[in-house]
C-alpha cells in the first residue's frame, strides 16, 4: 500500500530524536487516529540549522515526519512556515488516501515548533514572512 | 533472510495434499453437479463426499451442511437468512464479534425493525454469562457469539451461552471460523443451532465456507437462483473449493490431537518470551481459554502498523488490531471492548502460529522482537514522557 520512498523513510528515518537545547518545540496530536509528533528545532539567523522529530504513529506518520525534517533542515523560518502537508506527501511520492491525514502531523509540528521559537523571541509569523519570499520546498 | 509466517489467523497456506485432491476438479473433472452425465455425477459425488467430511469434522449430519462462498457469507446467511423469515424481534451479540456478524446485525437494524443488544466482555474478552442472560427479552429470537476470537484468541463459553439462549426460547449462532481445526468443535456438545466455518483458516482454499444448520431450524436464502444447496445457496457449486474444504477439515481433525499441544507449547514460549524480554507488554486475552496458536499483546507506546512493518522487514509476518494497520480509523474495537485505552489498542500485535511453524521460528522471532520495539520506542514522543 505504501510507495518506495515512504517505506525507505519509514525503515531509515532521518533526524530522529531531539535537538540539544532546542530553540523551539512543537508537539501536535492527530485527533483522528491518536498519532503524536514532537518536533524540536535549532535556529541561527532565522535558519533552521537543525530539526529533529519523535513520532508515535503508523508508517505514513513516521515517513512524513522524516521527510518534513529533511526538507526543513537548512531552510529559512519563512520556508519552514511555507512547508505544507501537500508538499510533504508529494515529496514522499504520494500517500494512500486514507493516510493523507498523517502528513498533516509533520508540517503542523514544524509550524508549531517555529511558532514556539517566535513566541520565545517575542516575534510573530508576520515579521518572519516579510523577511523572505517563500519558495517552494522540495 | 528467514521467513516466519505468524499470521495464520488471517489465512493459511493450502495443504499440499488438499491441493492434490482439488486439482482434478479444476481441470478435466469439470462437471456441474446438477448435470446428468458422467462428469456431472462425478462432481456431485465429490461434493457429497466433502459434505460428509465437513459434517464429520464437527459432529454434524450431512444434511446440516450448506456450502457458502466463505465465512462472512456463512455469518450473513445465519443471521440475515434466519431473521428475514421472521417478524422483527431482538438479537443479542457480543462486543468482540467479527465484522461479518456485527455488520450483518447492523444491517437487520437498519433495514428492518430488528433491535440489537451488544453484551460486554471482561478484561480477557470472555462474555459475561450473567450479562448475557440479562440481555434476553421476550422477543429475543437469536443470539450470536463467536466460539473463538480472531484478534485475541479468547475461547467463549459457547455451550453455556447456548444453553441460556435455549432456556430463553432463542436460537444460538456461533462463528467458529477461527476455532475449527484449532480446537475440537462438536455441534452437539456446543448445543448450537447455526455455526459458521471457513476453509482457508484450516489449510483449505479461500472462497469456500459452510454454515451448519441444525435439523429443524428454518433459514431462508440470501442468494437466489437455481436452488443449489437445498435452496439455501444458489449458484453452481464451487466443486474444487468444496472438495478442498472437506479434505482440509478431515486432515485438520486428524492432526488435532498432536498439533494442539505442540502449538500450545510454541505459543506459550512466545508469550513468556515476549513478556520477559520486552518491558511494557501485556498479554491480551485469556491465558488458558485461548486458541492454541494465538499470542496477542499490547506493547505500550508502540504503534501496531509500525511494529508489523518493522517485523516484516525482519522476515516475520504478523498483524495488528491497530486502526491504522487496517482501513478503519477507530482503535481496535476488540481491544477497547476489553477495557484497554486507545494507546494500548493501537499498540496491539497478533502472532498466530500454525502447522509449519517450529521452535526455531519462535526463537528467531524472540531474538528480533526486542530490537524492533526499542527502535520504535526510541522514536516515540510518548515513551520519553513517561
Amino acid at each position: 500500500m505504501y510507495g518506495e520512498v515512504v517505506m525507505e523513510h519509514f525503515e531509515h528515518p532521518r533526524n530522529v530524536g531531539e535537538v540539544e537545547g532546542p530553540d523551539g518545540v512543537g508537539e501536535v496530536g492527530n485527533p483522528v487516529c491518536g498519532d503524536t509528533t514532537r518536533i524540536t528545532i535549532k535556529v541561527r539567523d532565522d535558519r533552521l540549522v537543525d530539526v529533529k522529530f519523535q513520532t508515535y504513529g503508523c508508517a505514513a506518520a513516521v515517513a512524513s515526519s522524516s521527510m518534513a525534517t529533511e526538507i526543513a533542515k537548512g531552510r529559512s523560518l519563512a520556508e519552514g512556515l511555507a512547508l505544507s502537508n501537500e508538499m510533504v506527501a508529494e515529496a514522499l511520492g504520494g500517500l494512500p488516501a486514507a493516510k493523507m491525514h498523517c502528513s498533516n502531523l509533520a508540517a503542523d509540528g514544524l509550524h508549531a515548533a517555529i511558532d514556539d521559537y517566535l513566541l520565545r523571541t517575542g516575534r510573530t509569523r508576520a515579521g518572519v514572512e516579510s523577511l523572505a519570499v517563500p519558495r517552494a520546498s522540495a | 533472510m528467514r521467513e516466519v509466517y505468524f499470521d495464520h489467523a488471517a489465512t493459511t497456506a493450502l495443504d499440499a495434499a488438499v491441493l492434490e485432491e482439488m486439482l482434478p476438479f479444476l481441470g478435466v473433472a469439470c462437471g456441474n453437479p446438477s448435470a446428468l452425465h458422467r462428469r456431472g455425477r462425478q462432481a456431485r459425488q465429490a461434493v457429497e463426499r466433502a459434505r460428509h467430511q465437513m459434517a464429520a469434522a464437527i459432529g454434524a449430519h450431512e444434511g446440516e451442511i450448506v456450502f457458502t462462498g466463505g465465512g462472512s457469507e456463512a455469518d450473513t446467511l445465519a443471521i440475515v437468512g434466519f431473521a428475514q423469515a421472521l417478524p422483527p424481534g431482538h438479537v443479542i451479540t457480543s462486543a468482540v464479534e467479527h465484522p461479518a456478524v456485527t455488520q450483518a446485525v447492523r444491517f437487520l437494524e437498519r433495514s428492518s425493525d430488528w433491535q440489537v443488544s451488544v453484551v460486554p466482555v471482561d478484561g480477557t474478552g470472555r462474555v459475561d454469562a450473567d450479562a448475557f442472560a440479562a440481555a434476553f427479552r421476550a422477543d429475543t429470537r437469536l443470539a450470536s457469539v463467536m466460539l473463538a476470537n480472531n484478534v485475541v484468541g479468547t475461547i467463549q463459553p459457547v455451550a453455556e451461552l447456548a444453553r441460556v439462549a435455549h432456556e430463553k426460547g432463542a436460537l444460538f449462532h456461533a462463528d467458529a471460523v477461527q476455532a475449527v481445526g484449532a480446537i475440537p468443535v462438536d455441534v452437539t456438545e456446543l448445543d448450537v443451532d447455526l455455526l459458521s466455518l471457513s476453509a482457508h483458516k484450516f489449510y483449505g482454499p479461500k472462497g469456500i465456507g459452510a454454515l451448519y444448520v441444525r435439523r429443524g431450524v428454518t433459514i431462508t436464502p440470501i442468494i437466489h437462483g437455481g436452488g443449489q444447496e437445498r435452496g439455501l445457496r444458489s449458484g453452481t457449486e464451487n466443486v474444487p473449493g468444496i472438495v478442498g474444504m472437506g479434505a482440509a477439515a478431515a486432515a485438520a481433525v486428524s492432526r488435532l490431537p498432536a498439533e494442539r499441544p505442540r502449538l500450545e507449547e510454541l505459543r506459550d514460549k512466545v508469550i513468556d518470551g515476549v513478556l520477559a524480554s520486552v518491558e511494557g507488554t501485556t498479554l491480551l486475552g485469556h491465558r488458558r481459554c485461548r486458541l492454541p496458536g494465538n499470542a496477542c499483546f499490547t506493547v505500550r507506546f508502540v504503534e501496531g502498523e509500525s511494529m508489523v512493518l518493522r517485523l516484516d522487514a525482519e522476515g516475520v509476518a504478523a498483524s495488528s488490531g491497530s486502526a491504522c494497520a487496517s482501513a478503519a480509523t477507530e482503535p481496535s474495537r476488540v481491544v477497547t471492548a476489553m477495557g484497554y485505552d486507545a494507546v494500548d489498542a493501537r499498540g496491539s500485535l497478533r502472532l498466530t502460529l500454525g502447522k509449519e511453524n517450529d521452535a526455531a521460528d519462535v526463537e528467531y522471532f524472540l531474538d528480533r522482537f526486542p530490537a524492533v520495539v526499542n527502535a520504535l520506542r526510541a522514536m516515540s514522543p510518548l515513551s520519553a514522557r513517561s
